[in-house]
């Protein structure tokens, strides 16, 4: 008997009582998106800026290794999107379209066709996701309806820079991926 | 070595444990305060331990399910029994691709199977990713909290061995610097790796797709380079929907380190053009416990740790006390499981309080199944010294002038007596606790003189 086979009459030995699958109420809470948007983000150690902000901190920053995927900022690209993702090693920055927001964790939906590579939104050093604000939802219940039929090989909610607290529980930004998070609200 | 001998051993150092103490309370607080945030958290919960209740009910299905999925998104599974056949099947796929050395993110079941030591063995390298278990690997030490490997560990500890192991400047304490440091070398790792190992969060029958959470964004760096991604899973990781997910995202960094979600929740369906996904499928004693009733609902972990935050024992006695792959009050239900005898001290390792049961985010009884093991082992070899003063004390009780001689001969003797009697190894109670002065009279006498 394989072990597939062992596992699943493992189970099916055991006679177990019935449990319903509870329906999922759709939970929201009130309040202004935009703002709560901008608040989660801000806490997860992202920022949210518009359009101007970010074109004033990108020309001042000077970088040469840009990758952009948006069309409203396909100007600032000095890269191609390479076919191997090894290419990315030394990216600053990657400037990506975000499908919709969160506002209760500032989390942003992504799909293989935002990403062009997967790796993309970790290898680079900087991310700079670009978001229409009247594309927020509430919760993650609203969320997940939004995704209910979509088949992307690879999606992704992405809620802030890589971080992590493991030295002493010091919250310190920009571990293995990437080192900071822009959110332009447009 | 017993709980009580391991704890004794971390307590020693009493600042360092008080730290400890401390750090985790912070965590636990902060999980008080954003939960609080959300209105519905409570609905939140039942929801959880009610989706799970269904998957343990019906796994076979969604196991059947989720792997015809998969299968249809070009994902390729593999079933196994024990620990032994998952560490073989992941070296067999490392085989296939001339693999020599791998990348892993964070997965306690790889650690429960010790796959580590079965790779190294074989002559592959393993570079664990996730900056807390990179520094205990660094250390040949398990990680002491699941969500937060390296919690037991200082700053200036983790300086010194970073100053050996990737020469970073010798006493630079500095967490930024050194996280740096674990950046540049972890990188290089990430580039250069063929396959790539991740756990699993939640496995959806209804889509076969999986999540992996992080927020160092380490497995997605490893697997997005790699040819390969080898995804562990246990089989109870199980969802039976996408829209599942709505609820378990809300709940699970929440109760884990009190944010409102991790940075990065990755669902796989299928590979990039090219590339290869497999998942392992992992029992390893969970159909055994799938079995026992009593102990069936410790299935429903989602690994979020938020159990040992709040245990008082946890707190004070270090993860390595449990001596389990998973510590604190939820390995304390569960590892008995996969062996009593080993384990036989760790359901005692509890003060029953029930504050695990209480921020458990599916609603397991954790402290009533700790209750439960303890009649297990008790049936089997029971606690000589507790066991005769509860008799004498049963002897006691039952004779109300038995009882006013001794309350008031105890009263003069605990004054009287030498402490080497009164905290005589015999007495188990008296490890580690001084008891209080002793009152000048019994409730009784004061009754009597103030109220009659």
């Amino acid at each position: 008997m394989s072990s597939r086979e062992k596992i699943l009459s493992a189970i099916r030995s055991l006679t177990l009582e019935a449990k319903t699958l509870p329906d999922i109420p759709n939970f929201s809470s009130p309040g202004n998106l935009v703002e709560r948007f901008t608040q989660s983000i801000t806490d997860n150690k992202g920022e949210v800026m518009t359009k101007s902000e970010f074109e004033a901190w990108f020309s001042a920053a000077g970088f040469s290794k840009v990758i952009s995927l948006s069309a409203q900022f396909s100007e600032l690209a000095t890269l191609p999107l390479p076919e191997d993702p090894h290419d990315l090693e030394s990216l600053e920055v990657a400037i990506i379209d975000g499908q919709f927001g969160v506002a209760e964790n500032g989390a942003i939906w992504l799909e293989d066709t935002q990403l062009g590579l997967r790796a993309l939104p970790f290898a680079t050093e900087h991310l700079v996701i670009v978001l229409d604000r009247n594309l927020l939802e509430n919760t993650m219940h609203q969320g997940y309806e939004k995704i209910a039929t979509a088949d992307s090989g690879f999606g992704l909610f992405l809620a802030g820079p890589s971080k992590t607290a493991d030295i002493e529980q010091s919250l310190v930004i920009g571990a293995q991926g990437a080192k900071s998070l822009r959110v332009v609200l447009f | 070595m017993t709980h009580p001998e391991n704890a004794a051993e971390f307590l020693k150092d009493a600042q360092k444990s008080k730290w400890h103490d401390e750090t985790l309370w912070f965590v636990r607080d902060k999980r008080d305060k954003v939960s609080k945030g959300i209105p519905e958290w409570e609905q939140l919960r039942d929801l959880a331990s009610g989706i799970k209740d269904n998957v343990l009910a019906n796994l076979a299905d969604y196991l059947e399910e989720f792997e015809r999925n998969a299968k249809k998104n070009g994902i390729i599974i593999h079933w196994a029994a024990d620990s032994e056949e998952h560490n073989r099947l992941v070296l067999e796929i490392l085989q296939q691709q001339n693999c020599t050395a791998v990348v892993k993110s964070k997965s306690i079941l790889t650690e429960e199977c010790h796959l580590n030591p079965y790779l190294e063995k074989q002559g592959i390298e393993v570079v664990d990713t996730d900056l807390g278990e990179r520094i205990v690997q660094f250390l040949n030490q398990p990680p002491s909290h699941i969500v937060l490997p390296a919690i037991h560990l200082k700053k200036r500890e983790i300086s010194e061995l970073f100053h050996e192991k990737l020469h970073t400047e010798k006493g630079n304490e500095d967490p930024v610097y050194l996280t740096q440091a674990a950046r540049v070398h972890l990188r290089e790792k990430f580039f250069a790796a063929k396959v790539a190992i991740t756990g699993v969060n939640f496995g959806i029958a209804e889509t076969g797709e999986f999540v992996v959470c992080t927020n160092e964004g380490n497995a997605d760096m490893g697997v997005h380079l790699a040819q390969v991604h080898i995804a562990c899973m246990g089989i109870e990781k199980i969802l039976p929907r996408r829209k599942d997910l709505g609820v378990f995202l809300r709940l699970l960094a929440r109760s884990a380190t009190g944010q409102p979600i991790t940075n990065y929740n990755s669902h796989f369906s299928s590979p990039s053009p090219g590339k290869e996904i497999h998942i392992i499928l992992v029992d390893n004693g969970r159909t055994a416990q799938l079995a026992r009733d009593k102990f069936r609902s410790s299935l429903k972990c989602i690994r979020c740790g938020a159990c040992m935050n709040t245990c008082p024992i946890y707190r004070r006695s270090g993860g390595f006390s449990y001596n389990s792959t998973v510590p604190g009050p939820i390995g304390s239900i569960l590892s008995p499981g996969l062996d009593l005898k080993k384990h036989s001290s760790l359901p005692f390792a509890s003060t029953l309080c029930g504050s695990c049961t209480d921020v458990c985010p599916v609603k397991i009884n954790i402290h009533e199944q700790l209750y439960e093991w303890r009649q297990e082992v008790t049936k089997t070899h029971g606690d000589f010294a507790k066991g005769l003063s509860m008799k004498l004390a049963n002897g006691i009780f039952k004779s109300p002038l038995a009882y006013k001689i001794s309350g008031s001969l105890m009263r003069n003797a605990l004054k009287s007596l030498p402490n080497s009697l009164i905290y005589h190894p015999l007495n188990v109670w008296g490890k580690n606790r001084n008891l209080p002065d002793p009152p000048k009279e019994s409730f009784q006498q004061w009754y009597q003189k103030n109220r009659s």
